[in-house]
């Protein structure tokens, strides 16, 4: 994991058929001699234009459809844009940071992104602890339920989120779903109350998201020498022990990873809210950024105030990234 | 043998095996209950005394689907939209994942940082910019207002995701291919690109998800001509919040998470393997 020389890989059949080489040497382009081009140059070279050749897609496909729409994101920001500018009516007149003004004077902003900081917080928190147990789960049982388990959480992950939502609903519906039944609640409407409509979402996205933390973690518990684990049971640690002592530390990389990612997609969820609570709830109670940013522009015609609350959004989730990068490198990752 | 099954009793590893199972029937239930809805005929679905099993099933849901306005051309135009995504986003993805972990140049490890920055980008704050985008190129209404962005956006994470499998396709191979005289366009579509396949197809499943899945940009962009809708507008049709036709959403659910599933069931050992490859190095 820290800083392994690219070189370092095992020898497979079709190394050992391979020519040897010189030891290795350090891949650093200042000593690329100009000389021929030796099959060793064009195996770690600079490569000259290459490499750029082969990125020049990828580059124009992003630099057009992701650097240039956030650019632009930004612009509008700055401008009073509504339906009389977008279909050419009046011109866009530059308003400096009037949409932030009125975005950060509305109580129902601050009261939309404190419901989106918890909302997130709440599904990492839970899609985390569900993940990382189930993971810990795993480990411990024969092949036959360990399937089971593995092919339930496919299904899940597998699950397209808007068809998620609809399934999740009518489990919940309070005339004809079964949990209502189970549970003996009646005819309660989940979705009417702010926290149990959060609620139910919260459960549809856990439900939907533990699997990419239940296999990567598996994954990772799998990749721990043995022997390790052994001494530890051995010594009499006890399973949470284990798992807080031993475990967490190995497995710190991908859980920095998995919680990154949780965070992102739960940051930004978009198709629950807006399928399950009907665009926002009632009078908007449930709104998270991003549906409320939808609302603004596409609903409201605000794109100028939406591109606002977009800004704000990516602005958060810069933040989140730089953490993560800082993290990533105090471990010593190479990229 | 397993690591943690050293120190576990016998009746410990059986309430955990029953726990997992458990937990696998809770987990599988939404999507039993869904496949399930969709067979059970209209009066049982709508009853409120709801049974786990029904002893008529009928695809009355599934005729009320198919049945609705051009059912099966969103659900070819879905496939369109994740096909065209899939094929480009994984072959842009392969070229520059050669680039970053082939070649040392400059500028390499910021290209890789940006890479990781653009996965965080929220695709959804960019609806605004892309409609006006998208508007201006005359490519509203039209399924590559679908395609286009979504390449883009699953581009980053396929990049990163593919690192790891062409790292793992041994230099020496490439060498010995240098050496025997192969020209790097050789070497890169005839040996490196059916080495690093597998990896391409467990990666595809996410741009896959992502196109198949849309929502949000079908919702924004496909705003007059619905002959160009996709699957998930096509499911909203019944359901209407104050009267939803539960038969024909979970019916049409079913249609639509079924590709999925039978993609992430055919892939779904390279794609345990390849994100531990992404995660860890």
């Amino acid at each position: 994991m820290s800083r392994v020389n690219d070189r370092g890989f095992v020898k497979t059949p079709a190394a050992a058929t391979a020519p040897t080489v010189p030891s290795p040497r350090p891949p650093r382009e200042a000593t690329d001699d100009q000389g021929g081009r030796t099959a060793r140059r064009a195996a770690r070279g600079t490569g000259g234009w290459t490499p750029w050749l082969y990125l020049a897609p990828a580059l124009v496909v992003l630099g057009g459809l992701l650097v240039y729409p956030i650019c632009q994101l930004g612009l509008i920001s700055l401008f009073q844009y509504t339906q009389a500018q977008v279909s050419g009516g009046e011109p866009a007149t530059f308003e400096g940071f009037g949409n932030y003004a009125r975005l950060f004077g509305d109580p129902q902003f601050w009261q939309v992104l404190l419901a989106t900081v918890l909302f997130a917080a709440a599904c990492v928190v839970s899609t985390l602890a569900v993940g990382c147990a189930l993971a810990v789960l795993l480990t411990r049982v024969r092949a036959v339920p360990r399937l089971a388990l593995m092919l339930a959480a496919l299904g899940a992950w597998a699950t397209p989120a808007v068809t998620g939502s609809t399934v999740w609903l009518f489990l919940f519906d309070p005339d004809f779903g079964p949990v209502n039944r189970m549970l003996g609640l009646g005819d309660h409407a989940w979705t009417y109350g702010r926290l149990s409509a959060f609620f139910l979402v919260l459960l549809e996205v856990v439900w939907c998201s533990f699997p990419f933390v239940m296999v990567t973690v598996y994954a990772g518990i799998r990749a721990v020498p043995t022997e390790v684990l052994e001494a530890a049971s051995l010594d009499g640690a006890s399973q949470w022990r284990i798992w807080r002592s031993v475990l967490a530390p190995i497995l710190r990389p991908i859980l920095v990873v998995v919680t990154i990612q949780s965070v992102i997609w739960d940051f930004k969820v978009f198709t629950q809210i807006y399928v399950m609570t009907n665009g926002g709830g009632i009078a908007g109670q449930n709104l998270v950024l991003n549906v409320y940013a939808y609302q603004q522009a596409f609903a409201s015609s605000q794109y100028g105030l939406g591109s606002a609350i977009g800004v704000v959004t990516l602005l958060i989730l810069l933040a989140v990234t730089l953490v993560y990068l800082r993290l990533l490198r105090r471990q010593g990752e190479e990229l | 043998m397993n690591p943690l099954r050293a120190g576990v009793r016998r009746p410990g590893r059986l309430a955990a095996e029953a726990c997992a199972l458990l937990i696998a029937v809770v987990v599988a239930f939404p999507l039993y209950w869904m496949v399930l809805s969709a067979f059970k005929p209209a009066g049982e679905i709508e009853s409120s005394e709801p049974r786990p099993w029904t002893l008529a099933p009928s695809l009355d849901s599934f005729r009320r689907v198919f049945g609705q306005q051009e059912f099966g051309r969103y659900f070819l135009n879905s496939l369109v939209v994740a096909g065209c995504v899939v094929i480009a986003s994984g072959l842009i993805a392969f070229l520059a994942a050669t680039a970053v972990t082939r070649f040392r140049f400059r500028l390499r490890t910021t290209l890789l940082i940006m890479f990781l920055v653009a996965q965080m980008v929220p695709v959804e704050a960019l609806t605004i910019p892309l409609f006006f985008l998208l508007r201006d190129a005359g490519q509203l209404n039209t399924l590559g207002s679908l395609i286009l962005p979504h390449i883009a956006f699953s581009l980053p994470f396929a990049i990163w995701m593919l690192r790891g499998f062409v790292k793992a396709v041994p230099e020496a191979l490439e060498e010995a291919a240098y050496i025997d005289g192969a020209s790097r366009a050789r070497f890169l579509w005839q040996i490196l690109f059916p080495l690093v396949l597998p990896g391409l197809v467990a990666t595809s499943v996410f741009s896959f998800i992502s196109a198949w899945n849309d929502f949000l940009f079908a919702k924004s962009f496909i705003i007059s001509d619905t002959s160009q809708s996709t699957l998930p507008m096509a499911l909203l049709v019944f359901y209407k919040p104050d009267d939803p036709d539960w038969g024909g959403v979970m019916a049409a659910s079913t249609v639509m998470t079924i590709p999925v599933l039978v993609f992430f069931v055919l892939v779904q050992r390279r794609l345990v393997s390849g994100l531990g490859g992404a995660v860890k190095d």
